[in-house]
């Protein structure tokens, strides 16, 4: 069926895939984008609106110019060329969370255009395309009234701030779209101007999807695929349309060009039955905004103040501290998991150890306490300094990691020092020959079967009687040692 | 007083409400004496708010008595068009869709107005949405012109324009997006000015057409034009297409005289087909400028002849857009249905009146795919051409001077079948819009059926103070403005 | 098929635009709107005559750029005024009828 390398592109009985994708970030201003109400989460139903974002009669919009600023950021960071002059627009519809019955948008002359993000499938680093990025406005938010029927409409989400984000047709695999929107909530978590939070809505995802023979140059019926709720779910969705697409085909049948849902309980696409899609949104220039002037110098300022982005810091990973592709990527996705590291490696841990530590055990810390739904972690709950010094334990031997593991968690929400923890209780590796030959011997004493499993050739029961050491010793053995030790006293009367 | 205090102008009113002759209360009192007097015959006024405006009154009268400055329309009980929003009062468009709608905020215009003083006393009729050349369209009351209650007072701002004219009050907000200010000033023998957009702010002014909506007053005289325009003109930062310019001290400098000024008569809008008598008036106050110093010469604006379909193609284009607000959602008028697409259908069937629909209709079509190159885009670019025309006459002239209308006021009933005739009603003030430019309407005669006839002076951007030097001689040197239609 | 006599416009697409405004039409206003609509359209076509090549459309009379705010809160949460108006509500939200997809 499908390949499964996950660099390759993706095909199906000589057909490969097109896909394009469309993101919505949601922008961390203060407040919404044509009106001074709050654009933060939360709150009563229709509180944080105005007369401007409910659409009364006779308001008019005026620009959040931090919302520009956001998305020159955006666009120097994915490389775009930003637009001295952009207009906006109104796209035209009816929908009982669209209080204007437009939507102010940018249409024919956006604020960015022609750049690109470079994503990394398999340690195979690509180019995508990224068509242009520009500013509108949210909706409110409908919901179905489950007592009477019908909807409600709150409004709170009605202006906030958006940037539309609209991908070129380079991406060939769902890994790679997976990959690409990995990277581009990277980009703008580092630029601290979207939390990237799919399944609160924050950062939208759809995709245009659609197939042909491998090798054509023709275009074949694009599909939209709305409804995606997660990395995963893109991922899976965009699996399911392309097969779907393929099995269409080779039974001689057309494709209908139009939008379908993806239903993620069911695990498949549906067309929506609506006429939605036969919209005609007369877009027309937005009469109540004169054109947005971006000055060469703002741009600067704007350049200035980037911070090192994720594909460059990855880069200077490898280099500086000779990682791996792959444990670089991991390292610098999250921002703030970057500087940890970096502030471990300054706190004298050596680098690859203390990749090690972070792409374990610091992520997993981050998972499981939920760390990561903040846009930067700034209250760690154990310090760079303190993986650093359990590195060094371990490095200098002065551990096993065994015992530094184990140490870990009793460090969280604490300033102790790990190394007076060991020298309190005595946590010190044993590397004594005396003393382990001792618990070696009561282990193989206790663990006949093994033992005669281990004589019989099975080479991985090897691990168990360490392990049994291990615990014996409270984590303390030399493993080393451990293993020289057990293998002596085990082999003399080995067979074969 | 041997003059009724309502036959005062504003200055003067303000002069002696300044001077405690008279309490913003007691002139309060009487303009809205004279409302109850006068409507049954004029029917101005959809909404009139007599406590909220004695208790404005008495609040001027309180900060006076204690020292304080009153503000420079102190006092004076004005009216405001009813597409102009108003905390608190009832504020319709004329239209059945805002029936019962009372908006929560002030326009900026409003805000401006009560900041220097002014009394609102009430919410003039319009035609529905601004939408109309005569105040006919209006779904909620008549207006007739004061100086023939057979007429109409001219539109959109019909309501203001009479309001003016029979003397209820000092001073009356329109808009103009058309001529909906200088049309019912020249219907209603009053004097109206229609400023430079972006001179004064939209902000809670019910949009019709965006890129052309301006708010402006009709007054008596001149010099209350120029107080008023003072009032309200100016920045906001609510309104992204207000202009940042300073606004001049209008009431200086009125008096300077046209001598020296080159004045420029566009042959076009002297139009065949037009009325004599207001050939005849509008040459007769030309020659009177040229008397009081003033040189005349002919020039051309040769792309008059496209200002109408232009004008219709994008005003309905932006109108179909603005008014798609009106959907039963979250305040207007709203048909119980039984789905959402139904809801929306009714309602706005239900809340929109003939010309309305007519004007989204028109506007939806022309922006819609496949159309939108050949109407709305062209329209955009033949509006390009408009201005240029003008930009190349006031390379040569201060400032044009063309009649208002092609007639006096019409009969009511007599155009309202015949959307055309109607459009054409535009011809001579539409072209304004589309350039942006200032234009003042005066008095500058009357018909053998004693109808006023209007003077249209037409500016280059923000030199509003021009107009009103050149409507000021005009009317130092006769008495148009002094005449009213009713005692 | 319906055509009126002008250069006008297909009952078929007053219909169309009817729904792409939303506005519910009798048949007599379809046919009237239809007519007059035709008529307009017929006027306009003047315009298709003048050579507008290279002329740049105006969107906007006046000259300078879009004016822009402080990123700031500058509205207090919503009381019940905004509210006060709508046709139906659910506590502070609106309320409208089921969307028939």
């Amino acid at each position: 069926m499908t390949q499964a390398a996950a660099g390759a592109p993706w095909t199906l009985e000589g057909y490969e895939a097109v896909i394009g994708l469309e993101v919505h970030a949601e922008l961390l201003t203060r407040a919404k984008v044509f009106c001074g109400c709050s654009a933060a989460f939360g709150g009563e139903p229709n509180t944080n609106v105005c007369p401007v974002c409910l659409g009364m009669p006779g308001v008019l919009p005026v620009l959040n110019r931090r919302v520009v600023e956001f998305a020159i950021r955006a666009g120097l960071a994915t490389n775009c060329t930003i637009a001295p002059r952009s207009r906006f627009a109104r796209k035209n519809y009816f929908y009982p969370d669209l209080p204007k019955g437009y939507q102010i948008s940018m249409y024919e002359a956006p604020l960015c255009t022609g750049g690109w993000l470079e994503i990394v499938v398999d340690g195979v680093p690509r180019r995508v395309g990224l068509t242009r990025i520009h500013i509108e406005e949210d909706t409110g938010k409908n919901i179905h009234d489950l007592v009477a029927g019908g909807s409600l409409v709150d409004f709170n989400r009605s202006g906030v701030p958006l940037l539309e984000i609209v991908g070129e047709p380079d991406i060939r695999s769902p890994a790679e779209a997976g990959a690409y929107l990995r990277a581009l909530r990277s980009v703008l978590q580092y630029l601290e101007i979207c939390d990237g939070n799919m399944e609160e809505g924050s950062f939208r995802c759809d995709a245009n999807v659609s197939v042909r023979p491998v090798g054509s140059s023709i275009l074949g019926t694009k599909v939209e695929i709305k409804n995606m709720n997660s990395f995963r779910h893109v991922e899976r969705a965009l699996a399911w349309e392309l097969r779907r697409q393929v099995r269409t085909l080779q039974a001689g049948e057309r494709l209908v060009q139009e939008t379908r849902l993806w239903d993620a309980e069911r695990e498949e696409t549906r067309a929506m039955r609506s006429k939605e899609h036969a919209h005609d949104y007369r877009y027309f220039p937005e009469p109540d905004l004169l054109p947005l002037e971006v000055s060469q110098a703002w741009i600067e300022e704007v350049r200035a103040s980037l911070p090192e982005l994720p594909g460059a810091r990855r880069r200077r990973f490898e280099g500086e501290y000779g990682l791996s592709a792959y444990d670089a990527d991991v390292l610098t996705q999250r921002k703030d998991v970057a500087d940890f590291f970096e502030a471990g490696v300054a706190a004298g841990a050596q680098a690859k150890e203390m990749a090690n530590w972070v792409t374990t055990e610091i992520l997993r810390i981050v998972r499981e306490q939920r760390l990561d739904t903040q846009l930067v972690i700034r209250d760690w709950p154990i310090t760079p300094a303190q993986v650093a010094a359990l590195a060094r334990l371990v490095d200098g031997g002065q551990i096993t990691r065994n015992t530094a593991k184990q140490l870990l968690p009793r460090l969280i929400g604490t300033d102790d020092d790990p190394a007076r923890i060991v020298e309190r209780e005595g946590l010190g590796q044993v590397s004594d020959r005396g003393a382990l030959q001792q618990a070696v011997h009561e282990v193989i004493r206790q663990a006949p079967e093994q033992v005669a499993q281990f004589r019989a050739g099975k080479e991985r029961v090897l691990g168990f009687l360490v392990g049994q050491v291990m615990k014996a010793t409270g984590g303390k053995a030399n493993p080393q040692l451990v293993q020289e030790l057990l293998r002596a006293a085990l082999s003399p009367e080995r067979k074969g | 007083m041997s003059v009724p205090p309502y036959q005062w102008s504003l200055r003067e009113a303000a002069a002696r409400i300044r001077r405690r002759e008279i309490s913003a209360v007691e002139l309060t009192r009487t303009a809205l004496a004279r409302i109850q007097a006068v409507e049954p015959a004029i029917g101005a006024f959809l909404t009139c708010c007599e406590a909220d405006a004695l208790a404005a009154a008495e609040s001027i009268d309180r900060r006076m008595a204690a020292g304080e400055d009153p503000g420079s329309l102190g006092g004076v009980p004005v009216a405001v068009k009813d597409n102009i929003c108003t905390a608190g009062v009832r504020t319709t468009a004329a239209s059945r869709m805002l029936e019962s709608f009372v908006p929560a905020f002030d326009a900026t215009v409003t805000a401006k107005l009560r900041h220097a003083g002014a009394v609102i006393v009430g919410k003039t009729n319009c035609d529905e949405f601004a939408m109309g050349s005569s105040t006919e369209n209006s779904a909620l009351g008549q207006t007739r012109n004061p100086w023939d209650s057979s007429r109409v007072p001219g539109g959109s701002s019909g309501g203001s324009g009479a309001a003016v004219a029979a003397r209820e009050v000092y001073a009356a907000l329109g808009t103009d997006t058309g001529g909906s200010i200088r049309l019912p000033a020249a219907f209603c023998g009053v004097v109206g000015l229609k400023p430079t957009y972006g001179r004064v702010s939209r902000f809670g002014v019910i949009a019709y057409a965006s890129s052309l909506d301006q708010v402006g007053p009709l007054t008596r005289d001149v010099t209350d034009a120029a107080m008023v325009l003072e009032a309200i003109a100016g920045h906001d930062p609510a309104d992204s297409t207000a202009s940042p310019r300073p606004v001049p001290a209008y009431q200086d400098g009125l008096d300077a005289g046209v001598r020296g000024m080159r004045l420029g008569l566009p042959r076009e809008y002297f139009v065949q087909g037009m009325h004599p008598e207001v050939d005849r008036a509008v040459r007769a106050a030309v020659g009177e400028l040229e008397r009081l110093g003033a040189s005349i010469e002919e020039v051309s604006l040769p792309h008059t002849d496209y200002a109408i379909a232009t004008y219709y193609l994008i005003a309905t284009a932006e109108a179909s857009s603005n008014l798609a607000r009106y959907d039963g959602v979250r305040y207007g008028l709203r048909v119980p249905s039984a789905n959402l697409g139904e809801m929306y259908e009714r309602s706005r069937a239900a809340g929109f009146g003939t010309e309305v629909k007519r004007r989204i209709m028109l506007g939806t079509y022309a922006l819609s795919a496949g159309y939108y190159d050949a109407y709305y885009l062209k329209a955009q670019q033949v509006r390009t051409l408009i201005r240029r025309d003008f930009a190349q006459a006031f390379e040569r002239c201060d400032a044009l001077l063309t009649p208002v209308a092609p007639t006096p006021a019409f009969r009511l009933g007599e155009r309202i079948d015949d959307p055309l005739t109607m459009y054409l009603s535009d011809i001579l003030t539409i072209s304004v819009n589309l350039a942006g430019l200032p234009a003042l309407a005066v008095p500058c005669g009357m018909d053998s059926d004693g109808l006023p006839i209007g003077l249209q002076v037409i500016g280059r951007p923000f030199d509003e103070a021009t107009l009103l030097r050149i409507g000021y001689a005009h009317e130092l040197a006769s008495d148009w403005h002094r005449r009213s239609p009713l005692p | 098929m319906r055509y009126v006599h002008t250069v006008g416009i297909h009952i078929d697409e007053v219909r169309r635009i009817a729904t792409l405004a939303r506005l519910r039409l009798e048949a007599a206003e379809e046919e009237r709107l239809c007519a007059e609509l035709g008529a307009i359209l017929e006027a306009f076509e003047r315009l298709q005559r003048l050579d507008t090549a290279g002329v740049a459309p105006t969107a906007h009379v006046e000259e300078f750029g879009a004016p822009l705010r402080a990123d700031e809160v500058t509205n207090l949460p919503a009381d019940e005024a905004l509210l006060a108006g709508a046709p139906a509500r659910d506590g502070r939200r609106f309320r409208v009828p089921k969307i028939i997809e």
